[in-house]
């Protein structure tokens, strides 16, 4: 039945990757991106994305139910590949093995940064600058979370190369490697934009 | 130095020898173990030369005496497929694996990814199921003469051409992160196929079918574009511009087969 309908689940799999997470990462690393300009301007913004009308209704339909299912599957995926990049180290097959490596990190760190901040203030914990500078006052954590962002901005980049060539888009070997470059660049960029927030809380 | 010199020179040489190291299995269900040989040089020798020395004088590399390889092979051209195998870790025909294009020892291996015989003779019948699977065939039998199919654009014909070089080797597969026994993927060369029949004017009256059968278990949607059988393929097939052009056609057959349409074959 699952094995039958896997084109499906695959489509699915590789669309909600874009719409709606990876649209959610790049504004949540954009909203960050106001600590540079200190922890009022962070407040300010972490509220008003708080105190959005149904959020409730956003957190589940826009975040948790297509990130689960794009986590549980994809480490279905990530565990069903046998990666051979000491057979073909080439540049596509070096890109198909981080993909599942940082898929697979990014579970675990998705779910420990929920932990930290969401649940916690599910307990009563208040979601603020302030949170975030705590938790950076621990070394490791700087490095968990830079490794984090860096994963994220990756598994984005190169996931946005491969949705548009699994649904057809990118179809010669011409257009691929344009958007091999494009896709680049957004890892770049979303990168230094989440590293400049990080190191405004470090 | 005169040509006398140097005849003499190589009589004096001790003979020429090639080291293989090769992996064996008496059965599909035993354990595979290796075993060395060593085999006189000749000019020009390619492995299936070599395996072919070996079976004439069955004798591993400590000078034992061991039964001969089984391998497979047929046109000796790489147009037939037969005699692929693990060479030097990359999956290849031994028949265009020259003996002085490789370091040695020249490591032998049967292509895990299929099911083993015996020695490096694998079963590829996996494949041909999956090219039943997506009828990758030309229907032209009716009841009555259908006549001349519809014209091909020579330009057409020249790229479609390249697609039809596919041998049914099994390289793209044993290249295939995703081609393994955790999953049901039927690899890249199927893929490709649907393309070429795809394509043929007589065969797209089909073309529905096909893709239909690539949206199934199995099918398109186990690709991970690693990319790899592009680099493997030994004819030089645009496998991932077909994959790539297959998930644009499934693409908008899914749409098609979801809300239903008239155009299910143009």
């Amino acid at each position: 039945m699952v094995r039958e309908s896997e084109f499906y689940w695959r489509r699915l799999h590789s669309l909600l990757g874009i719409i709606p997470i990876g649209l959610f990462v790049t504004q949540h690393l954009i909203i960050n991106h106001f600590a540079t300009r200190g922890a009022e301007s962070f407040n300010t913004a972490a509220h008003f994305i708080e105190n959005l009308p149904f959020i409730y209704f956003l957190e589940w339909f826009v975040i948790y139910i297509p990130l689960m299912f794009h986590a549980f599957y994809g480490v279905y995926l990530a565990f069903t590949s046998k990666n051979n990049v000491q057979r073909y180290g080439t540049f596509r097959n070096w890109m198909f093995m981080l993909q599942r490596v940082t898929g697979v990190f990014l579970v675990i760190f998705i779910a420990w940064h929920i932990y930290e901040t969401r649940i916690q203030k599910m307990f009563g914990a208040e979601v603020n600058y302030d949170m975030m500078a705590e938790i950076f006052a621990n070394p490791f954590m700087i490095v968990f979370y830079a490794l984090g962002i860096l994963a994220a901005t990756f598994h984005l980049a190169n996931g946005v190369w491969s949705f548009l060539v699994t649904w057809g888009l990118a179809q010669s070997p011409r257009s691929q490697k344009i958007v091999t470059y494009v896709t680049l660049g957004i890892f770049v960029i979303l990168s230094v934009i989440g590293m400049r927030a990080l190191f405004a809380f470090a | 130095m005169s040509e006398h010199q140097t005849a003499v020179q190589e009589q004096t040489a001790p003979a020429k020898t090639v080291m293989f190291e090769i992996q064996r299995q008496d059965t599909p269900e035993s354990a595979p173990y290796m075993e060395s040989f060593e085999v006189p040089y000749k000019a020009n020798m390619n492995v299936i030369s070599a395996l072919m020395e070996i079976r004439r004088n069955p004798v591993n590399a400590k000078g034992e005496k061991t039964t001969p390889i089984n391998w497979d092979m047929n046109c000796l051209e790489e147009v037939c497929g037969a005699c692929s195998m693990v060479i030097n870790g990359r999956p290849r025909q031994s028949c265009t694996a020259l003996v002085d294009q490789l370091t040695q020892p020249i490591k032998l291996e049967p292509m895990r990814t299929f099911p083993v015989v015996r020695d490096l003779v694998v079963d590829r019948e996996g494949m041909f199921d999956s090219l039943k699977k997506i009828k990758a065939w030309i229907p032209i039998d009716g009841t009555y003469d259908l006549g001349e199919g519809p014209r091909m654009p020579e330009r057409k014909r020249q790229w479609a051409y390249e697609l039809s070089k596919c041998m049914t080797c099994g390289v793209c597969l044993e290249a295939c992160p995703n081609v393994n026994d955790q999953t049901n993927f039927m690899g890249p060369f199927a893929i490709s196929q649907v393309r070429l029949f795809n394509t043929h004017p007589t065969g797209a009256q089909n073309k529905d079918e096909r893709l239909s059968a690539l949206m199934t278990d199995g099918g398109l949607g186990e690709c991970g574009n690693s990319q790899n059988c592009v680099v493997a393929c030994p004819k030089g097939i645009p496998l991932t511009t077909s994959i790539a052009a297959m998930n644009r056609a499934t693409t908008v057959q899914m749409f098609k087969n979801f809300f239903g349409s008239d155009h299910m074959v143009d």
